[in-house]
This record gives C-alpha cells, sequence and structure tokens, in this order.
C-alpha cells in the first residue's frame, strides 16, 4: 500500500499542503516585523552617511533622529522635484524602490534626494542613493556631500553578496572614510565622479581617487561605475541647487 | 585502526532494532551517537561533507557562529521530522520528501533571521538558503533518521551539527585572525590582535590576504584533519 502509485501521490500533495502553509503562515506573520527591519535599515544607511550611528542600540532613537533631521525630496532626471507618481500617488522618498528603479530607463527613473540639517535651519548635507552591479549581485550606497555639493561628507556602502573580507569590505568604516573630503568636480566644473584605483595601500592620490580593496578589483570597480552612473544623474539637480544658492547670496 | 568509520551509523541502525525496551535516557550508545561525530565520525574531516559551506562562511567568526546555529537548528530538526514520519514516507520519492523538510526548515531560519536579525540575514543571506544544499543535514536523514526514533534522531543531530560546527568555527577564528588580524569581530569580546601587537613592538603587522580567500579554509582545515588523523591513528586504505 506504501508503494502504490495512489499512496504516493496523495502524499505528495498533502506534504506539499502542509509545508506550503506553514511558510505561507510565517511570511505573512512576519512581513510587518520584516518590513519594520527594512524601513530601519534605511534610514540607518542614510544617516550613517553622514554621521556615526554605530554607538545607537535603539532602534527607536535611530528612527526619531531621522524624523528630526532628515527631510526628503523626490527628483526626476532634470531635477524637477516630483510630488506625484503617473497614477496621482504623493511619491514618499523613503519609499522609493532604488533597486526597482535601476531597472527603468534612467529618463524614468525617480531619484529620491535626503537633506541632512543638524540645527534644523541651512542644509548641512545632501544625500543620493545609488545602485550598481558589484562582483555577484547588486551593491548600492548612500553618498552625502557637504552644502558645497561637492565634497563627500561621508558614504555608507552596501551589497548583497560581495565576498566577505574583500568586496564587502566596502562597508567597512575604514573603507568607506577614504571617500570623505574628496570631490567629485574638477576645477573646470566638469563632473569626474571618484574612482576607486585599483590595489591597496596606494598614494599621491588625486581629490577624485580613493584607495582600492586588494583582492577587490571587480567590485571597486563597479563601485566607481555606480557612483559615475548616479551621479550624472544627479547632476541636474546639483547644478540647479547650486545656482540657486549663487542667486541668494 | 577505524577502516569502516562511515558505516559506523548503518551500524547503529541495525544495532537498534534489536535493543531493549527501557534504555537509558544517556545510555553508551547515545552518548556514543552525539560524540562519534564530534571527533572520530566527524562530518567535515573524516566523511568529508559539507565542504563548500566550510568554505564560504568561514571568513569571520560572528556569521559563522550564526550558520552554525542555523545548521544545527535545520539538522536536529529535519532529523526528528523525518524520523515522525519515516514509517509514512513512500520510499520512491524519500529523497524529495527529506529535501523538502530540509528546504522548508531552512527557508524559515531564513525569515526569521531577516525578521529579528536584519544584518546578519545580509551577512548570510545566500548562504543560509545554501544549507539546503548541505550534504550533512541529508546524509543524516538518509542515513540515520530514516532508520532511526526521533529521540536518537534529535540526538544524532545534535551530534553531527555540533561536530561541524566545531570545526567551522575552529576554521573562522584561525582565518580571522591571520586574515583580518582580528578576533570576535561584532562581539563582546572583539579585539584587535595585530593592531594591538603592532603598537606593542611599535611596527604594523601585515594581514595575509590568502587567508580571507576560500584557498585559506582548505588549508587550515588541512591542518585540522592532519592533526586529527595523527591524534586518532587513522590510516587511509
Amino acid at each position: 500500500m506504501r508503494q502504490s502509485n495512489l499512496y504516493v501521490i496523495l502524499f505528495a500533495i498533502g506534504l506539499t499542503v502542509v509545508f506550503g502553509g506553514a511558510l505561507s503562515l510565517t511570511s505573512v506573520g512576519l512581513k510587518p516585523l520584516q518590513d519594520k527591519q527594512v524601513e530601519l535599515d534605511t534610514k540607518k544607511k542614510i544617516l550613517g552617511a553622514v554621521m556615526d550611528i554605530s554607538t545607537i542600540e535603539d532602534p527607536n532613537e535611530i528612527l526619531s533622529i531621522y524624523d528630526e533631521k532628515v527631510e526628503a525630496i523626490v527628483v526626476d532626471i532634470n531635477g524637477n522635484e516630483v510630488k506625484e507618481d503617473s497614477k496621482g500617488n504623493p511619491v514618499v522618498a523613503e519609499k522609493v524602490n532604488i533597486q526597482k528603479n535601476y531597472k527603468l530607463d534612467a529618463q524614468e527613473r525617480l531619484y529620491p534626494v535626503f537633506m541632512f540639517s543638524e540645527s534644523g535651519e541651512s542644509t548641512d548635507a545632501y544625500i543620493f542613493p545609488t545602485f550598481g552591479s558589484g562582483l555577484w549581485d547588486w551593491i548600492s550606497s548612500y553618498v552625502a556631500f557637504g552644502p558645497d555639493l561637492n565634497t563627500v561628507k561621508g558614504i555608507a556602502f552596501d551589497h548583497k553578496s560581495e565576498t566577505p573580507g574583500l568586496g564587502a569590505r566596502i562597508t567597512e568604516a575604514s573603507v568607506q572614510n577614504r571617500f570623505v573630503g574628496k570631490e567629485i568636480y574638477n576645477d573646470q566644473g566638469e563632473l569626474v565622479s571618484i574612482t576607486m584605483v585599483k590595489g591597496e595601500g596606494n598614494t599621491g592620490l588625486s581629490e577624485h581617487e580613493v584607495d582600492g580593496l586588494s583582492g577587490a578589483t571587480m567590485t571597486a570597480k563597479g563601485v566607481n561605475a555606480m557612483l559615475e552612473k548616479y551621479l550624472e544623474c544627479y547632476s541636474a539637480f546639483i547644478k540647479k541647487k547650486k545656482s540657486q544658492k549663487t542667486a541668494s547670496l | 585502526m577505524s577502516t569502516d568509520i562511515a558505516e559506523v551509523s548503518e551500524e547503529s541502525a541495525v544495532e537498534l532494532k534489536t535493543k531493549e525496551p527501557a534504555e537509558p535516557l544517556f545510555s553508551k550508545r547515545r552518548r556514543r551517537i552525539v560524540s562519534d561525530p564530534l571527533n572520530e565520525d566527524n562530518p567535515i574531516t573524516v566523511q568529508v561533507l559539507g565542504i563548500c559551506s566550510a568554505l564560504a562562511v568561514t571568513v569571520q567568526f560572528k556569521p559563522t557562529m550564526i550558520m552554525s546555529i542555523a545548521v544545527i537548528f535545520v539538522i536536529v530538526f529535519s532529523n526528528l521530522i523525518t524520523s515522525l514520519m519515516r514509517k509514512m514516507i513512500p520510499n520512491r520519492i524519500r529523497i524529495i520528501v527529506q529535501l523538502a523538510i530540509i528546504a522548508t526548515l531552512v527557508t524559515l531560519v531564513s525569515e526569521v533571521l531577516k525578521a529579528y536579525s536584519y544584518d546578519m540575514y545580509k551577512v548570510l543571506g545566500a548562504y543560509v538558503g545554501l544549507i539546503i544544499t548541505n550534504c550533512i543535514v541529508m546524509g543524516r536523514l538518509e542515513a540515520f533518521a530514516m532508520a532511526n526514533k526521533p529521540y536518537d534522531s534529535i540526538l544524532d543531530g545534535f551530534g553531527s551539527g555540533f561536530g561541524y560546527a566545531w570545526i567551522i568555527l575552529v576554521v573562522a577564528f584561525f582565518r580571522e585572525l591571520l586574515g583580518g588580524g582580528t578576533v570576535f569581530v561584532g562581539t563582546p569580546l572583539e579585539f584587535d590582535v595585530y593592531g594591538s601587537l603592532g603598537s606593542l613592538f611599535g611596527t604594523t603587522l601585515q594581514t595575509n590576504g590568502l587567508m580571507v580567500d576560500s584557498i585559506g579554509a582548505f588549508i587550515i582545515l588541512g591542518v585540522i584533519i592532519w592533526v586529527q588523523r595523527t591524534k586518532n591513528g587513522y590510516v587511509e586504505h
């Protein structure tokens, strides 16, 4: 009986229903918690680009700092603010899925801009999310610029499956700090982005170069391509902000 | 000395059928179910199973620890579930059933990690999914849980799980030390060994890049197997 075809089929169906049901239940049950974790993770990354939050343990504290100090807008490729999507729903910068937007044509993407203000008056930092491919899977970053929209104030990388100890080192503070103070525009005002050079321990780097990661050249190349492409997409917004600033002076 | 170490589990499976009903909870035989995989019948160093994950997740100690816990959880519960169902599972689709059990448990682990420890989920995401293909888990189901009672299967799961865990933890400890110059990064015991040694002698110590590569794990595993075989007097035939 245990070997009959009917038994095998019924057993397989029963197994699928039980295991499938258990998995669906877990998935639905844990969804709110997971969403909260993702939201917290996004806000942590945004804040992480401008300040050291590694000592803050309480997630609620991070959320309240975020609410207090960060203001967000969404712009399009021409630097114009987008308030509603094509269906007329309001656009929330934190909810913009960078990964999904990355798959769209550069012209159609939404580009969130997070503005960090320490005191609540003038903007101290502009934070742009970027997205691209590393060696194995996607990499992303939140890069923060000072009020001049040229000097890097901080950068926070993230990745899906870069090799721990090699490419995954882009998430280490010591690597991210190499970007601080670097500039993305040259003296002629052209966008040159920032390049991670090959090898580690390089000296005599210009203000557009950072020391590379030994053993992770492919990840570094991905980082370079990502920064260059995304900063180009933000350049209209940057130009606009800059001209506003000179006008107000 | 022990030529047919790999068959120990099959032997104990046969033994089981003839055992008397009231066996103590921690009888000698049961203690051996747990202790054998720790040393003489170790899944990694003797049975040479689960090597892929032993290479992939052992760059740092903390992720390795989470991975060990996940594998122990999966192996114990899949052993238990398989053992409970062993009389119902049709022989012809038993491998698929075992796979379904493992895959379900692994997905559970990954969902729970995502909800409660998102940072670890990001580090281990891909590897936790790969527990499904960890030969140790399936090997135990097929070789032990299909033929033994639930309680023995749980013990066997713990044995093999810890046997796997201690090896990858040792590998991770040395890879992190030699490759990154630190120990236990991300835990309260975090310590920058090379940094403090360097400042003690006024030099900077160079870390070994080979150790962060999978090759480093191979070398350390080889050394562990060497030491273990010398100690146990294992001879290859």
